[in-house]
């Protein structure tokens, strides 16, 4: 979502982005010209007349469940949106039961919160995992 | 999930759902100070708007509430033509 308009938008995607991924952009590309709906989400910057590079997970519910806000000039790790992404995902199919530690990727141990926990994470968790 | 969207001269816009729309007269005081700036709050529901969007060759309005149960990555960025 940006303020351009939709017309720009596909002289973009077809002119541009197309090139870069084949048969172009595969999700909706919004328009929000006059920034309404980024100044409700925080991300709209009045002086420039842009909106900042904001970034929100949204669950099943409607419940934002994180965000990311850069300035412009660096672009985002989509990696990592799909990290968090995957981690929201496997939280909400445990109903809460499980959580990810730092440095948690797919397929890594996840940590069980709970009266046995408490104290008791150095055992579970290393910091290296943190890292790696 | 989106509805086509007529290509007329009119630019189109969107807004957000339940909004009152600008120039009510509520809202003429223009003495008012603006609202502070404020983030959203994670664990919070977000706000429901519609877009004009453009997607496989067309144009059409897309509705975030629509999406309900569905995860939703949402991005904003500064413009069609940038280069980050």
């Amino acid at each position: 979502m940006s303020i351009d308009s939709m017309f720009v938008h596909k002289m973009w995607n077809d002119d541009e982005l197309a090139k870069m991924v084949e048969g172009g952009v595969p999700f909706p590309m919004l328009s929000d010209a006059g920034g309404k709906v980024g100044t409700a989400y925080g991300v709209y910057d009045p002086e420039a007349g842009v909106e900042t590079r904001g970034r929100f997970i949204i669950d099943p519910d409607g419940v934002l469940q994180g965000y990311e806000v850069l300035t412009p000039p660096v672009g985002r790790n989509v990696n990592e949106s799909l990290r968090q992404l995957q981690a929201f995902q496997l939280v909400r199919a445990s109903k809460g039961a499980e959580a990810t530690p730092s440095g948690w990727l797919p397929g890594k141990a996840t940590l069980t919160p709970g009266i046995n926990l408490v104290g008791k994470v150095w055992q579970e968790w290393k910091t290296e995992q943190a890292f790696k | 999930m989106t509805t086509e969207g007529n290509a007329g001269c009119a630019r189109p816009t969107g807004g957000l759902v339940g909004e009152e729309t600008e120039g009510s007269p509520e809202q003429k005081d223009s003495q008012e100070p603006r609202e502070t700036r404020k983030m959203l709050m994670v664990g919070q529901k977000v706000p429901d708007f519609t877009a004009p969007a453009y997607h496989n060759n067309e144009f059409t309005t897309v509705k975030l509430s629509d999406y309900l149960g569905k995860w939703v990555v949402l991005c904003f960025y500064p413009g069609d033509f940038t280069f980050v």
